[in-house]
């Protein structure tokens, strides 16, 4: 990777933590060493915080997790309320059961989400990466198990470093288990959302899966373990797409975590009662707090770096340094490239919020989701789809009339049962042969075939070739009175052929 | 592939994929050591005036998941063919994992073809989902010439009626469906006579059924009809025994009108069923079958 140096974030940034260990510059030169490119990664004791920030991101962490683990359990119908059935294709969420065809809402789903990343992203920088995405949530919750079994920061790095003695052995065993029943139930869960999760329950008392239960359930359970346990933050550093191209997203005035050079330096320790101005020191004390805090292992006073996920646990921790030196809070703070160099107050960074890329990206956000809304208001509660019967072309009938044969797929997208009528137009004089009881279960799905018959002065008018017709299918109900009507009609386009 | 060429091809690509294997290892190796300058941690370049290119080293996991591929890459060549012509130690093809998920899946419906094999044909047409099966064994098999709604078109027989040629009921359906069929109606002109009485005969048999005809031509042709009555009987009902139609009915298989029964009789024709004991197995054509016989039955249940 080559960084330019023309920006302030990497010209701090070249005497970097990737910089080699020391006993590797050994060489014949002094100024020039060969090392490995592929590099055995230091493990980061991020230590635990707490304070504003840390509250949020285990509100969010709360919020996803209910969400995630609770989701199955609830039942909508006498039915999971949301399952995903893969097998009979069929997509309950809630109220609403989409068929295949309905892909259009998910497409719709993910440009919503990439948009308000988009969004969220120009305003407050890696808001996502820091507070609601997976890999955050998970490590959070994994580095809180080991934070109760191992200990804090100090402690976990004497126990990594002293001998296998009993006290290490049954502290490393317990978050190990810890971990792996946390993979196991989160692995557990995400199956549920494909297969009944009640059933997946019951079968889990007897280990009685399927094979690609088994398969997921293990599967899933692994790369969280795995992810929220070891790797961590390089999973953010090396593989993390999104991280890659948010920097297209920032501007100067995006609020990212920042360390006020200006009155933080220079830094240096000090007694609590002494002036910093008469020892002509800023305002911190270089008490290394805000990197044994950070997950990802950086300095935040080296300015931005792409490391940097934007969790604020420096902002936390530096907070209450600054409280208990009796300073000022906000050394570090989220704040803007602008606002730090043009000393902007508060209000003035909060109007530049409202500037062009914000607005566009907001109103395009607003239109997407208007229109995904609108389209899911309008969503049919039946689909049909008519296909041609592909072997006879056409035929003659009784009286010279002509019969081409139609095959109907209706498909019923609710979870009360329907009954159909079926009308067909395009052509002077067609009417359909024998028209079979179309009811239709609910979510059930079915091929009705139909003949449609054109009359021989009407097909001699048209001449020979395909001609447009249409089907309009309508949905029977019936009211109180018994009356039956027919509403939601679907129109289908075909062809008829009428032979040489 | 040694169809279309010879087999030195397949060496040739067989030594460019280990040859690539081997460099993937051997790039992977020589470029694994890098020289930086010690002192800022740059690899000592410079472009543009101030830009440097940072020695930002990849993860060693990295690397294993490198060469994990190699490995996997090397096993999988071993296992399974890809090596050229080398068929690999598991002897995979894709015909054998067909076969094998086709014994599989003749082994999990044993069962339900084992039910439907003991019922009858009326009491399967009760069955909705014997009914289903049929359905889909006829759009699959049959739907090609008698059409989705077993209606059939020129030359190819409605099934829906109750007008069969050669016999009737489900067992005549799945012999038929067995055996296949060949109906032959032979030329009758010079057993007629002149192409007159040809004519005559045409529409002796279209007033048969009571369709438009010459009533004059048809009376001329009443004698004549003594060739076709061999068959087709006497009062031209036709005879199953000899897969004979019936004449005084409204079903005209192979075209209607004065011109397509004169076709008939001066040309003859050969129709065929063709036989589908290959492609499907007795208990698939009892199911079948009596799905097609409900099909003219009054009583049709739906399929679900």
């Amino acid at each position: 990777m080559s960084e330019s140096t023309g920006t302030p974030a990497s010209a701090a940034t070249l005497s970097n933590p990737a910089m080699p260990d020391a006993q590797g510059l050994v060489g014949d030169d002094a100024a020039v060493a060969v090392v490995s490119l592929y590099q055995k990664q230091k493990k980061i004791y991020a230590r635990a915080v707490s304070g504003l920030f840390a509250t949020w991101r285990w509100s969010l962490v709360w919020f996803t997790q209910l969400l995630f683990y609770g989701l199955p359990w609830l039942e909508w119908n006498n039915r999971q309320a949301v399952l995903f059935d893969l097998g009979a294709r069929r997509f309950y969420i809630g109220p609403l059961v989409l068929y295949p065809q309905d892909f259009i809402f998910l497409t719709g789903i993910l440009i919503i989400s990439a948009y308000a990343l988009f969004l969220f992203t120009a305003v407050a920088g890696r808001l996502w990466c820091g507070y609601a995405c997976p890999q955050t949530v998970y490590t959070e919750m994994f580095m809180w198990v080991e934070n109760r079994i191992e200990g804090d920061r100090t402690a976990r790095m004497k126990l990594d470093a002293g001998p296998w003695n009993l006290n290490k052995l049954w502290r490393k065993s317990a978050k190990q288990l810890a971990w792996i029943v946390m993979g196991l139930w989160t692995g557990f869960t995400f199956v549920g959302y494909f297969t009944p999760i009640k059933a997946l329950a019951a079968a889990a008392v007897g280990l009685g899966f399927g094979p690609w239960e088994w398969f997921w359930v293990l599967f899933y359970g692994f790369a969280t373990y795995g992810n929220a346990g070891f790797m961590r933050e390089q999973v953010c550093k090396y593989m993390c797409p999104y991280a890659r191209f948010q920097s297209a997203m920032f501007d100067k005035d995006t609020l990212i975590i920042s360390y006020d050079t200006e009155r933080g330096e220079p830094r240096g320790s000090r007694s609590r009662k002494a002036d910093p101005a008469k020892l002509g020191l800023g305002s911190c004390i270089d008490c290394g707090l805000c990197v044994q805090v950070c997950p990802t292992g950086i300095d935040i006073r080296k300015g931005l770096q792409y490391e940097c996920i934007g969790c604020a646990a420096c902002i936390d921790v530096c907070d209450g340094v600054m409280d208990k030196m009796n300073y000022p809070k906000g050394l570090i703070r989220y704040d803007t490239q602008n606002g730090l160099a043009q000393h902007l107050t508060p209000s003035q960074r909060l109007a530049r919020i409202f500037r062009p890329r914000v607005l566009v990206y907001t109103a395009i956000l607003g239109l997407i989701v208007l229109a995904f809304f609108i389209a899911l208001a309008m969503r049919h509660p039946f689909k049909v789809d008519v296909v041609r019967d592909r072997a006879s072309l056409a035929r003659l009938v009784d009286d010279g009339q002509i019969e081409n044969i139609y095959r109907l797929q209706i498909m019923n997208a609710t979870e009360q049962a329907q009954r159909y009528q079926v009308t067909v137009q395009g052509l002077p004089g067609i009417t359909l042969g024998a028209v079979p009881e179309m009811a239709l279960a609910p979510a059930e799905a079915r091929w009705v075939t139909l003949g449609v018959r054109v009359p021989p002065e009407s097909a001699q008018q048209a001449g020979p070739g395909a001609h447009a017709i249409q089907f309009e299918i309508g949905l029977l109900s019936t009211d109180v009175r018994g009356q039956t009507t027919a509403s939601a009609a679907v129109s289908e386009k075909s062809t008829f052929v009428v032979p040489r | 592939m040694s169809d279309f060429i010879n087999s030195g091809w397949a060496l040739y690509v067989a030594g460019i994929t280990i040859a690539g294997l081997l460099f993937c290892v051997f790039i992977l190796m020589v470029a694994s050591k890098r020289k930086v300058m010690a002192n800022d941690n740059t690899t000592g370049h410079i472009w543009d005036e101030d830009l440097k290119e940072l020695n930002n080293p990849l993860p060693r996991w990295w690397m294993w998941l490198f060469i994990i591929t190699v490995v996997f890459a090397a096993a999988y060549l071993t296992f399974y063919p890809g090596l050229g012509t080398n068929p690999g130690t598991f002897k995979w093809t894709s015909t054998g994992q067909w076969e094998a998920e086709q014994a599989k899946a003749h082994t999990a419906m044993a069962p339900v073809y084992a039910k439907f094999t003991a019922m009858s044909a009326a009491d399967l047409a009760k069955d909705p989902a014997a009914m289903g099966i049929g359905e889909r064994l006829f759009i699959n098999n049959c739907a090609q010439c008698h059409g989705s709604d077993a209606h059939g078109s020129k030359g190819f027989p409605n099934l829906t009626d109750s007008d069969w040629l050669g016999g009737s009921g489900p067992e005549y359906i799945a012999k038929t469906v067995t055996g296949g069929r060949m109906g032959v109606m032979p030329p009758m002109a010079a057993a007629v006579g002149s192409g007159e009485d040809v004519q005559n005969v045409a529409n002796y048999v279209l007033s048969l059924s009571g369709s438009p005809h010459n009533s004059l031509a048809a009376q001329l042709g009443k004698p004549k009809f003594a060739a076709c009555a061999a068959c087709h009987g006497p009062d031209g009902k036709g005879n199953q025994a000899l897969g004979a139609p019936n004449l005084t009915d409204k079903v005209w298989l192979h075209g209607w009108g004065e011109a397509a029964v004169m076709a008939m009789v001066n040309n003859g024709k050969t129709n065929v069923m063709p036989a589908f004991e290959k492609r499907l197995s007795a208990e698939q054509i009892h199911v079948l079958a009596a799905y097609v016989w409900n099909l003219s039955q009054t009583t049709a249940v739906a399929a679900k």
